[in-house]
C-alpha cells in the first residue's frame, strides 16, 4: 500500500477551508492541513471531534485543589496547631485565598504541560511543511494517496478548482 | 460622521496581507536600532545600576536604611510594590479578559501588554523581598519540609495568600505568554532558515509546524488559559488589597479595598499599555497596527476605571462620616487636610480629573496629549499607594505614637532602579521578540466570519476609510 502524501497549496483561506470541507465529502483521507493562523471554521471541515483538553484542565484544577486543602487543613490543625488569634484549628474560609491559586496553578500549568506533550511538540523537532510558507501566507491540505477511491487525477482536479496554486507527492510525515 | 458609525473600520489599517504581516513585525527584529532606543536603554540601563547598587547596599546592611519608623513601618517599599503589582494587570486584563468577551482589537497590543505585565511582576516582587530583611531566606514562605519542627506557614495571613497570589500570577502569565508566542517562534524560524536567531528560535518554537490538529488544541489551551488567568488577575489584587484590609488601621480597614484595588489596578495599568505603546507605535512604525480606534478604545477602559475609582474615593469619605468612628473619620480628615495633603490632591487630580479629557475626540486624536495624560494617571496612581500607606498610617490611634515619615536617597533609588529593570526589559523585548502576535493579526486581517456588524463596528474616525471611499 502506498503512503505517499498529496500536499497541495492555497493562497486563500476560504479556497482551503472549502478545498477540505470537498475532499471529505469525497471520501478522501486528510492527514492534516498547515495554516499559519487558526482558521475558524476548518475544524468542523475536518471533522475534527471537540477536545477533550478540558476535562484535563479540570481535573488537574481539581487536583489542586483537594490537596491543597487537605494540605492546609492537616498543617493548621494537625501537624502542628498554632493559635492564632484564637482562631479555630481549621479556619476553613482563611484557607480559601491559597486553595483558589493552587487550583489556577495546577489547571493552567498542568494544561499547557499536557498540551505540548499531547500535540508532540519538542525542542529540535523538525517542521515537515515549514518550505511552503504555511507559517508565513500559505495554506497546505495534506491528503493521503489510499483507498479504491483515491484517483490522482481526479483528485487534483477537485484541488484546482479551489485555486491549488501547487500540487505535489510527498513522503509521509512522521 | 454619523454615517461611519455603520461601516466596519478594519482593526488593522494599510491592507495589509498575511506576509506583509510578517514581514513588518519580524522585519522590525531585523533594524538597526534607533538613536531613540540607544538612549533610552543608556538611561534605563543606568537606572538599573544605580538601583543594584542600592539594593546590595540594602541587603549587606539591612533595612535600617530605609526611612521607616516604629509608627510607620509599611512606606516607600509597599507603595512600589503596589504600583508595580496593579501595571502588571492591564497585560492580564487585554490578554485574558477582553480575549474571553471577544474585543478582537486587543491582538495589537496583547503581547507587548502581557510583557508588560512580566516585568512589572518582576520589579514588584523585590520589593517584598527585600523587605523581609533577610531575602536570602525567601524560600521560608514556601511550605516545605524543615529541621525547624516542620514549622509549617500560617495560613490564616494575607502575607501567605499573597506569596502564593503573586508566584501564581507571574507562573500563569508567564506561560501564557509564551504559548502566545510559539505560533510566531516558528513563523521566524521558517523566515530566515539558517541563522542564529532562526536556530534560537526553532528551538523555542518547540517544532510547531502549523498543524491544524495542533491548532485545534491549541485555541482550547489558549481559551482555558484566559479563562483562568480572568479571575486569577481579579484575585491578585483582591489579596494585594486583603494586606490592608484584614489590618485593623483606621483608612485600611474597610470592605471596600478589594473592587477599589482591582478597579485602580486596571486604571494604572492601562495607563502604562498607553504610555509604553505610544511610544512603541511611534519608534518601530507600527501606526497601522495601532490605529487610533485601539487609543480610542483603551483610552474608554481609562475613563471606565478612573471612574471606578473616583466612586471609591468618595465612597471612603461617605462611609467613614455615616460610620461614626472617630479614628475612621479622623483617618480621612488627616488625608484631606494633614501633612501629606498634598499627595492627597496630586492623586485625586491626576486619576479623577485630569482622565475626563479622554472624553474629547480631539485630545485623544492628538497622541502626544493623550501620552502626557497617561503618565499624570501613572504618577497619580502612585500617589494613590503612598497616601493610602503612609497617610492612613502617620497618625492612627494615639496622639503620642504620631510620626512622619520621608523615604531616604537608597529607598528612592531602589525605587529608581525598578523602573529602570523595567523600562530595560521593556526595551529589549522590543528588539529581540515580535512585539505583535504576528498569528493573531492574520487572523483579524478580515472581519469575522458570520459577525454582525454591530459587533464590530467602530464609531469612531478614521483617515482611510471613510463613506466617501466606499
Amino acid at each position: 500500500m502506498s503512503s505517499r502524501l498529496l500536499v497541495s497549496v492555497f493562497e486563500r483561506e476560504d479556497d482551503v477551508v472549502q478545498a477540505t470541507t470537498a475532499a471529505r465529502k469525497e471520501g478522501l483521507e486528510i492527514v492534516d492541513v498547515y495554516a499559519p493562523y487558526a482558521i475558524h471554521g476548518l475544524d468542523r471541515a475536518m471533522g475534527l471531534p471537540p477536545s477533550r483538553i478540558p476535562w484535563v484542565c479540570f481535573l488537574l484544577g481539581l487536583f489542586g485543589a483537594v490537596t491543597i486543602t487537605i494540605f492546609q487543613f492537616w498543617a493548621s490543625a494537625v501537624s502542628w496547631p498554632i493559635n492564632v488569634g484564637g482562631k479555630p484549628w481549621n479556619s476553613l474560609p482563611a484557607f480559601v485565598p491559597v486553595i483558589f491559586e493552587v487550583t489556577v496553578l495546577c489547571g493552567g500549568v498542568g494544561t499547557v504541560a499536557f498540551f505540548i506533550w499531547y500535540a508532540g511538540l519538542k525542542p529540535g523537532l523538525e517542521s515537515p511543511m515549514s518550505d511552503l510558507r504555511v507559517t508565513d501566507d500559505r495554506f497546505a491540505l495534506v491528503l493521503r494517496q489510499t483507498g479504491a477511491k483515491f484517483n490522482r487525477s481526479a483528485v487534483e482536479a477537485l484541488l484546482k478548482r479551489f485555486h491549488a496554486v501547487r500540487i505535489e507527492e510527498r513522503g509521509d510525515i512522521a | 460622521m454619523a454615517e461611519a458609525a455603520v461601516i466596519a473600520v478594519p482593526l488593522i489599517g494599510g491592507n495589509k496581507s498575511a506576509a506583509d504581516v510578517t514581514r513588518d513585525v519580524a522585519g522590525a527584529l531585523d533594524a538597526t536600532p534607533s538613536p531613540l532606543w540607544w538612549g533610552g536603554l543608556a538611561l534605563s540601563s543606568a537606572a538599573l545600576l544605580l538601583g543594584t547598587i542600592a539594593i546590595g547596599y540594602e541587603f549587606a546592611t539591612g533595612i535600617g536604611t530605609w526611612g521607616l519608623n516604629r509608627t510607620v513601618g509599611w512606606a516607600f517599599d509597599i507603595t512600589n510594590f503596589v504600583f508595580w503589582i496593579g501595571i502588571g494587570h492591564a497585560g492580564t486584563l487585554i490578554s485574558a479578559i477582553l480575549f474571553l468577551l471577544r474585543q478582537r482589537w486587543r491582538t495589537s497590543v496583547n503581547r507587548a501588554a502581557e510583557a508588560m505585565t512580566l516585568f512589572a511582576v518582576m520589579c514588584a516582587a523585590l520589593f517584598p523581598l527585600i523587605h523581609m530583611g533577610r531575602p536570602w531566606l525567601f524560600f521560608w514562605m514556601a511550605p516545605y519540609p524543615n529541621s525547624r519542627g516542620s514549622l509549617w506557614i500560617n495560613f490564616r495571613s494575607p502575607l501567605v495568600w499573597d506569596f502564593f497570589a503573586i508566584s501564581t500570577y507571574f507562573t500563569i502569565s508567564a506561560i501564557f505568554w509564551y504559548v502566545g508566542l510559539i505560533p510566531d517562534l516558528a513563523t521566524i524560524r521558517d523566515r530566515e532558515p539558517g541563522t542564529r536567531r532562526s536556530k534560537i528560535f526553532g528551538f523555542l518554537s518547540l517544532g510547531w509546524s502549523g498543524s491544524f490538529r495542533t491548532w485545534h488544541r491549541y485555541e482550547v489551551v489558549y481559551l482555558l488559559l484566559a479563562a483562568l488567568g480572568t479571575p486569577l488577575v481579579l484575585s491578585v489584587h483582591t489579596i494585594v488589597s486583603m494586606d490592608f484590609a484584614t489590618g485593623v488601621v483606621p483608612g485600611w480597614h474597610t470592605t471596600i479595598f478589594p473592587p477599589y484595588f482591582v478597579a485602580g489596578a486596571i486604571f494604572s495599568g492601562m495607563a502604562m499599555v498607553l504610555t509604553l505603546m505610544l511610544v512603541a507605535r511611534k519608534t518601530m512604525r507600527l501606526e497601522h497596527y495601532i490605529t487610533q480606534r485601539h487609543v480610542d478604545a483603551m483610552c474608554s477602559l481609562v475613563i471606565l476605571t478612573s471612574g471606578l475609582v473616583g466612586l471609591a474615593y468618595g465612597t471612603e469619605f461617605f462611609i467613614a462620616y455615616y460610620s461614626g468612628s472617630p479614628y475612621e473619620q479622623f483617618a480621612f480628615y488627616n488625608r484631606a487636610t494633614g501633612p501629606l495633603a498634598w499627595g492627597y490632591y496630586i492623586m485625586v487630580v491626576c486619576n479623577v480629573l485630569i482622565p475626563q479629557l479622554y472624553w474629547l475626540g480631539a485630545i485623544r486624536r492628538n497622541l502626544v496629549i493623550v501620552f502626557i495624560i497617561s503618565l499624570f494617571i501613572n504618577l497619580g496612581m502612585w500617589f494613590e499607594r503612598f497616601i493610602i500607606i503612609v497617610a492612613s498610617l502617620q497618625r492612627d490611634f494615639l496622639p503620642s505614637a504620631w510620626s512622619d515619615y520621608r523615604p531616604t536617597s537608597i529607598e528612592i533609588a531602589t525605587f529608581v532602579g525598578t523602573l529602570g529593570l523595567f523600562f530595560t526589559c521593556f526595551l529589549l523585548f522590543c528588539r529581540f521578540v515580535p512585539v505583535i502576535a504576528i498569528a493573531e493579526i492574520k487572523g483579524v486581517l478580515r472581519p469575522a466570519h458570520g459577525s454582525h456588524p454591530a459587533h464590530d463596528s467602530y464609531s469612531g474616525y478614521s483617515e482611510d476609510i471613510s463613506p466617501e471611499h466606499h
